[in-house]
């Protein structure tokens, strides 16, 4: 009964510590890809380049679809953009070389960056994607 | 005492016929010069404002202004037309016209020249350089290659007919993937055969393409600044130069060296000039040229013992828009025939802080750059570092020269035009 108990407190913590852990180590993880590289054009802050870069900042393509989101990281992204009446005209490479866990970790991180709060991306949702496009 | 009202009506008349900007009409910075700091004895104010985001600019010889808007998407008016009626040097009449975005824009004899991002128009103008039917505008170029970068088609004109237009590069650095890590250069880089220079374009034959012009200068990653020097007769550019060399090879470049490399350059162009990109940059730490990484470089080897060196070079990812020379007199001699740089601003230096956001002054001697460049005009991003582009409150692009020497910069955040004045 005791060690039951024990067992089941354990258990219980290591499943919450296990479940902040992903999520903050898979923001921390992003953070070191997004400025490996995302930062040269979108920024430090995620504010982007005016009329060139879009911002990452409280977007619809940021906290909307994200198998949209998963797609532009997958495709890149050679069309005009439009943001709160201005146009964004840069073409964005594919960055189809990363892995799934990778690309789940610099979406979560800029899911929650620079003011943004939105759920994670999971390695298993960018997998799903990966296989629809090619 | 009739005689007397006589001679105020003719006065009045004799002030009022005093357009802006033209000799004899003293115009008043404003108190706090724009928000600019200035050379003493200089002084600024704010022109006009609100424009939109405003590109290049020119001024006719009445000292009415021409102002191209970016950003529109062919929605809205793209070129204003501005006088200030009362010789206050503040614009009190503006009228909007043409559906094109673009950059560039220039008056040409009896023309009005203006740019979208695939073709050249044209207006007629009447004998006070107004545009005689905003409605009717010529095709001059068609057709020219717009791929999402780089795709201003800035532009100017010389004395004998010839319009010169800047084709940009649809590329960083002719990866064969573009701004792809690791990624090596096409060889040879196929973007040089439709963009990447400057093309030659007759000034008054219509719907001109490709096969009508001439490749006049390559290997020009992208030019938005260029004027054509009267005195030396001769086409001066400033290239912006490639992005990412750490990005794309860190193992070569750490992010100090990558926000500082390649040198933004000014090239003195004759006909056949080559300027050397993708293959090679312009190191202006090194004073040499440096093959590129996606050629086989290091960040030491040099390249391209064939290539035109710079006429100037300065700091990478300034971003030069507009370039001027300076052939008027209200400034003071040593500004004479020497060239304003409006450096819009860097984003390629992050995570250092970025720079640019100024317009510099280069001295010239005998048609060449002589002594260092010095910042003329500086204030317009606001107070304290600028860390991304978008904390900049204004961003110079455009320069004109009005009739009585003065200034105008154009900023193309907030579409604010500045006014310089000499004073002393």
């Amino acid at each position: 009964m005791r060690i039951w108990m024990i067992a089941a407190v354990l258990l219980g913590s290591c499943g919450v510590a296990l479940g902040q852990n992903t999520t903050a180590a898979s923001i921390a993880r992003g953070k070191v890809l997004y400025q490996n590289i995302c930062l040269a054009c979108h920024q430090a802050d995620g504010s982007g380049v005016p009329r060139m870069n879009p911002p990452l900042i409280k977007t619809s393509f940021v906290l909307g679809d994200k198998t949209k989101l998963i797609t532009i990281v997958l495709k890149g992204l050679n069309d005009d953009v439009e943001i709160e009446g201005e146009y964004y005209s840069n073409p964005m490479p594919p960055q189809a070389q990363l892995k799934d866990q990778e690309i789940a970790d610099v979406l979560t991180y800029v899911r929650n960056s620079f003011g943004n709060k939105a759920s994670a991306v999971k390695a298993a949702e960018v997998k799903v994607v990966r296989a629809k496009i090619k | 005492m009739n005689k007397f009202s006589l001679a105020t009506v003719a006065l009045a008349t004799f002030l009022t016929s005093f357009g802006p900007g033209v000799p004899g009409t003293a115009v008043k910075p404003d108190a706090d010069n724009a928000g600019l700091k200035l050379p003493s004895g200089f002084g600024a104010l704010v022109a006009a404002e609100g424009l939109g985001h405003a590109r290049h600019l020119a001024v006719t010889p009445e000292g009415d202004l021409y102002v191209k808007v970016e950003g529109t998407r062919n929605k809205g008016n793209t070129i204003w037309y501005l006088q200030d009626t009362n010789g206050d040097g503040k614009i009190d009449r503006k009228t909007g016209f043409f559906k094109y975005d673009g950059t560039g824009i220039a008056v040409k004899g009896n023309y009005l020249y203006a740019s979208s991002n695939t073709d050249v128009y044209r207006f007629k103008l009447n004998d006070k350089h107004q545009v005689i039917d905003t409605a009717r505008s010529e095709t001059i170029v068609t057709g020219l290659i717009n791929r999402h970068q780089h795709e201003a088609k800035a532009f100017t004109l010389d004395n004998d007919g010839n319009l010169y237009v800047n084709i940009g590069a649809y590329s960083n650095s002719c990866q064969i993937k573009d701004r792809t890590k690791g990624s090596l250069g096409m060889q040879p880089c196929p973007i040089l055969d439709s963009a990447g220079g400057i093309w030659q374009f007759k000034a008054d034959k219509l719907n001109q393409t490709y096969g009508d012009g001439q490749r006049y200068a390559t290997g020009l990653r992208n030019v938005v600044g260029l004027d054509w020097n009267t005195r030396l007769n001769q086409l001066f550019v400033m290239q912006h130069g490639r992005d990412q060399l750490h990005d794309l090879f860190p193992d070569m470049y750490d992010e100090k060296q990558s926000a500082e490399l390649p040198a933004e350059c000014m090239y003195a162009l004759h006909k056949g000039s080559d300027c050397g990109w993708p293959y090679i940059y312009y190191d202006q730490i090194q004073h040499k040229k440096i093959l590129a990484p996606e050629y086989g470089g290091d960040g030491k080897k040099t390249g391209g013992d064939h290539i035109q060196d710079p006429a100037a070079a300065y700091p990478g990812h300034m971003a030069p828009n507009a370039i001027l020379f300076y052939t008027g007199s209200m400034f003071p001699e040593k500004y004479r025939n020497g060239a304003f740089i409006a450096f819009h601003g860097s984003w390629n230096r992050a995570p250092e802080p970025q720079k640019g956001y100024f317009v510099v002054f280069q001295p010239f001697k005998d048609g060449k750059p002589a002594g260092d460049w010095e910042i003329f005009a500086e204030g317009f991003a606001g107070p304290g570092e600028i860390k991304s582009p978008g904390q900049a409150q204004h961003r110079p692009c455009g320069l004109a020269q009005g009739p009585d020497g003065s200034l105008y910069i154009s900023d193309d955040v907030k579409g604010t035009v500045y006014r310089i004045v000499y004073n002393k």
